[in-house]
């Protein structure tokens, strides 16, 4: 025994070192990315929120409390942005999650080429931002748009696309909803097929059509799912911001000549780049977080409820 | 469920991680600009070094469709290679360099700043990252015309940029069109229409209208009116200390009160001068209207944007009163690794010689007066317009003479793209009232820049 090997303490430590320690060696890339690109910029946003701080200025800025947030709340052009950040929201989320639960159940029959559209539909998905809007702008546009051309046809004529307010909000809640109906329906389809087709059997033996079926089987069995899509959906049209800045074009940055489409996020740009103050902007970044946060709770209550309801 | 939110973040990991090496990328390519040659700022003519050049839109350099002083100059000095460093949006061009001075890294050798953008260079913070030109060897404020260099002055004296080109601003005008509707067609004659006032202008525009042929407008746009009628007039957006006085200012109420009463008579085609969508930019081609405001490097979007189908059909006239819309200056950041080279090169770029060959090539005009005089300069002629060629140099150099500097402020950028933007483009598409649009401009000042 009198050989060099370590003493047997010595080795039991360093592997009970390995087995406590290597796990969380492993998971740190994770957390260090995650404090570099994540929890850094949100309290390093948080603490300029509470300063005044321009663009360009050397230093750190100057402490001035909450009145950067004092300030939006009297400033009409936050609270417009609030309210189109809203009604897009509405206009491109709703019809959107709509439509995707339809396409899904459509997709969910055997149908021929069916790898093929279940492809198709996520097209649109992997198209940018920019080149969907700008297409998207050719089409609106009012002069010698496609759109108007064929309204024109059917007797509507000359809907002012890019500058009229429910047109252009309209407009740019069709590129939204365009991109992301088929991410959706891809979504509800993997949650439609997990569930048990026993249960279609016995509902169609109890004599439910297929529209019952849809009602009383799919729906509750995705439920969990399209309360998912619901938080997603609603996340990114919180921070809406390509879709506006590109539609409109040289404006876009104050959401048309009249904010008529400005969202909180693009009034937050406008506020940091194109005016400079990042206090402000911080304090608007801020703000949008926690509307998340509180629209994030609430859909957590609506859930909790619902699953109490059903006895969960 | 979990996988498909799993592979949402994935895919958010893998754009934010493809930006951050984008970034990071871009932020190591521009760092080693200057490390890439040579070891110090030690200029020995014998060693190697590299010169970054930054700038925005096209200033008429380069090898392939400019004036090619690249490669003169580096057949002059052989152990220089310069690189030009090109974005081709001015707005995103200055957002990333004030990004840079800030960080002090990333910068160029030189960097051109526009007229925009100048008055927020000088300020303190950001005018103490360039090289002062007044103690540089061979610089002389009087080579330029007299409003030029005032320009990138700061307001203890240093001068922190060699002027590139100027904008003095004329009328293009369709002569069918003018034609058509009784009006002379003769640039004397049109000039006389409306020399001395600008009011003038816009009565000529009613007289258009009278008799206009059907679906087009007297002139492109309310915003472009403004901005030429403003760039005429000596009280700006700023006084004198820099302080934004736009809603007092004489000159601002003037270039408002007639672009709205244009856009009340229907003067205007409510186009928006360089949309992103381009319908300003076919509209020359379509025909939509007969004048636009016309400073010197217009004349090239006029042509490019007409086509050759419509060559003759435009002509310039003088305007109603000389302004300066536009130009640029070069910079040279202190932190570089060749400051002196950088300088000198800069010095050389804006020299008479080199800025009438860019004329020559490009038409932007010389801000530098013995460049401005040179007979290549006085007797330019463009053959897209006129009958027999319109006599732009001489055009252009008599405005530039008669241009009355005005003081210029950090904030009046922003109070342009305001006023022409949320203002008089909101009268024209959406019909606001224009005491409405002049109080939501206003606000929106107020919201912007805080007075």
């Amino acid at each position: 025994m009198a050989t060099s090997a370590p003493p047997a303490g010595w080795r039991s430590r360093l592997y009970r070192l390995d087995t406590k320690a290597s796990p969380y060696a492993y998971i740190a890339p994770f957390f260090l990315v995650f404090a570099a690109f994540g929890l850094f910029p949100l309290i390093y946003t948080g603490w300029l929120s509470l300063h005044h701080v321009e663009l360009g200025q050397s230093g750190s800025g100057t402490w001035v409390g909450f009145d950067n947030y004092t300030s939006l709340w009297d400033n009409q052009f936050f609270w417009k942005a609030l309210r189109n950040t809203f009604t897009l929201g509405v206009i491109s989320t709703v019809p959107q999650l709509l439509m995707a639960l339809g396409l899904a159940h459509l997709l969910n029959y055997k149908l021929r080429a069916r790898g093929f559209f279940r492809v198709a539909v996520l097209a649109p998905y992997a198209t940018s931002i920019a080149a969907a809007a700008l297409v998207f702008v050719q089409l609106f546009n009012p002069d010698y748009g496609m759109i108007n051309q064929f309204l024109g046809h059917v007797g509507v004529h000359d809907i002012r696309w890019d500058s009229s307010k429910w047109p252009a909000q309209i407009a740019i809640s069709a590129i939204v909803t365009w991109r992301w109906t088929g991410y959706n329906a891809l979504i509800y389809l993997a949650a439609m097929q997990a569930v048990p087709a026993d249960l279609y059997e016995a509902a169609a033996l109890d004599g439910a059509s297929r529209w019952r079926q849809f009602l009383s089987v799919t729906i509750p069995s995705i439920r969990p799912t399209i309360f998912f899509t619901i938080i997603v959906s609603t996340i990114g049209a919180t921070q809406l911001f390509g879709e506006p800045l590109i539609y409109g074009g040289g404006v876009g940055p104050t959401g048309g000549t009249d904010h008529q489409y400005q969202t909180l996020s693009l009034y937050m740009y406008d506020k940091g780049w194109q005016v400079g103050q990042l206090g402000q902007a911080s304090a608007v970044a801020w703000v949008m977080l926690l509307i998340l946060l509180l629209i994030g709770a609430a859909q957590l209550l609506v859930m909790r409820a619902n699953r109490r309801k059903l006895g969960g | 469920m979990r996988t498909s939110g799993r592979t949402r973040r994935t895919a958010v990991i893998a754009v934010a991680g493809l930006a951050t090496c984008a970034t990071l990328i871009t932020g190591c390519s521009s760092d080693s600009k200057d490390d890439a040659k040579g070891d110090s700022g030690k200029s020995s003519s014998g060693e190697q070094i590299t010169l970054h050049i930054g700038d925005f839109g096209s200033f008429g350099y380069d090898d392939k469709t400019g004036a090619k002083l690249f490669s003169e100059y580096e057949r002059l000095h052989p152990n220089i290679k310069i690189v030009e460093d090109n974005v081709s949006d001015g707005q995103q061009y200055w957002d990333s360099l004030k990004l840079h001075l800030q960080q002090n890294s990333g910068l160029d050798d030189i960097q051109a700043i526009e007229i925009g953008y100048i008055a927020e260079a000088i300020q303190p913070n950001l005018a103490s990252k360039f090289v002062d030109f007044k103690t540089v060897k061979g610089f002389n404020v009087d080579d330029w015309v007299s409003y030029k260099e005032k320009e990138a002055t700061t307001s203890d004296g240093k001068v922190i940029g060699v002027g590139t080109d100027i904008g003095p601003t004329a009328i293009c005008y369709r002569t069918d069109f003018f034609k058509q509707a009784g009006l002379p067609t003769d640039p004397a004659q049109v000039a006389a229409l409306w020399n001395g006032d600008w009011s003038k202008f816009v009565s000529v525009g009613e007289q258009f209208k009278a008799k206009a042929p059907s679906g087009v407008a007297f002139t492109d746009s309310a915003g472009g009116l403004f901005n030429a009628v403003l760039s005429s007039q000596s009280a700006q957006y700023s006084d004198e200390s820099g302080k934004l006085v736009y809603d007092s200012s004489p000159g601002v109420q003037t270039a408002w009160n007639l672009s709205a009463k244009a856009i009340k008579e229907g003067l205007t085609a409510k186009l928006q001068q360089f949309d992103s969508n381009n319908t300003w930019s076919a509209a020359f081609k379509t025909g939509k209207f007969a004048t636009v405001a016309c400073p010197s490097w217009m004349i090239g979007q006029v042509a490019a944007n007409s086509g050759p189908a419509n060559k003759g059909k435009w002509d310039i006239a003088q305007p109603p009163q000389a302004g300066n819309w536009g130009g640029s200056f070069l910079a040279v950041p202190k932190s570089g690794k060749h400051v002196a080279e950088a300088t000198a090169f800069a010095q050389w770029l804006t020299a008479a010689a080199q800025e009438v060959k860019v004329f020559q090539k490009f038409g932007n005009i010389p801000s530098n007066k013995a460049g401005l005089a040179d007979p290549a300069v006085q007797n330019a002629t463009n053959d897209y317009f006129g009958t027999a060629g319109a006599p732009i140099g001489k055009i252009f150099s008599t405005t530039a003479n008669a241009i009355q500097p005005a003081p210029i402020g950090p904030k009046d950028g922003t109070v342009k793209d305001i006023i022409t933007k949320n203002g008089l483009l909101d009268m024209e598409q959406r019909g606001t009232s224009a005491d409405k649009a002049w109080s939501n401009v206003k606000a929106q000042v107020k919201d912007k820049v805080g007075e």
